[in-house]
């Protein structure tokens, strides 16, 4: 006879579909989705280099593209993913140490990490804007 | 005894040694604190150069790049930035994808950093050394 226990599935917790969001889950997953974002952009800089290396007639379509509108909604979107990442990553390594750990610590490093993505994303744009961009 | 009741016998201890997590995963955990202490200047500095190069053209580019102290933190940028992003993806996906996929999915991710990072490094060298 088959044993029901090891047919039936097993409850999963936290069900995320009525799980409320926090700063802390939201920032967690936040983490790893901009990872992934930021995979593609590596991706990206690697066909820039290259096609810079090839010669000015291939590096030209690929800087149009950059240039465009669409290039630049995507690098602001990028530009921010990067800072988001570099700000929770370095919270991740503060917290790699054994230190932030209490429950005001982890708001108050959260929410930093928000505020830096947000200033450093709008002075960086800023800084290129205000080189000619 | 049937072979159900001879694995019941084993302790949970010997069922569960050399399984699990608690073997050389130490070492990837490290590796991805370390490339991410490394990324930390340079994608900085890159990302100042960047903007600091609004609006160059191809020529002047060109010439910023093939300077040592651009191009040496270009590769170092370049080694550090797909080291961890393979290590990042590995850490994603074995989250997420399970049975056989998940290694078809680890040795894909590992096999095209290490290409993007090639192609990279030898496109900054190519910049660098010609004349």
């Amino acid at each position: 006879m088959s044993n029901p226990t090891t047919t039936r599935p097993r409850p999963l917790s936290p069900n995320v579909q009525i799980y409320r969001p926090q700063l802390t889950s939201v920032l967690s997953i936040l983490n790893r989705i901009t990872g992934i974002l930021l995979s593609a952009c590596a991706v990206v800089l690697v066909v820039w280099l290259v096609a810079a290396a090839w010669g000015p007639q291939t590096y030209a379509p690929v800087q149009a593209a950059i240039a465009s509108w669409i290039g630049r909604i995507v690098l602001f979107g990028a530009t921010f993913a990067f800072f988001l990442h570099l700000c929770g990553g370095i919270r991740h390594l503060v917290w790699d140490t054994v230190h932030g750990f209490e429950l005001r610590s982890i708001y108050i490093s959260g929410w930093s990490v928000v505020a830096a993505s947000v200033v450093l994303t709008v002075a960086a744009w800023v800084a290129s804007a205000s080189m000619g961009g | 005894m049937d072979p159900q009741n001879m694995q019941n016998m084993r302790s949970p201890l010997a069922r569960a040694i050399g399984l699990g997590s608690a073997k050389e995963g130490v070492g990837p955990w490290w590796a991805e604190r370390v490339s991410a202490v490394a990324l930390v200047p340079l994608t900085l500095w890159f990302a100042a150069s960047i903007i600091a190069h609004t609006g160059s053209d191809y020529t002047t580019f060109i010439v910023w790049l093939r300077t040592p102290l651009v191009a040496i933190p270009m590769i170092l940028l370049l080694i550090a930035l797909f080291y961890h992003t393979a290590l990042g993806l590995q850490v994603v996906i074995e989250d997420y994808v399970h049975s056989a996929t998940m290694f078809a999915a680890v040795i894909a991710a590992r096999l095209g950093c290490c290409a993007l990072a090639t192609a990279g490094v030898v496109a900054i060298l190519r910049i660098a050394l010609s004349g």
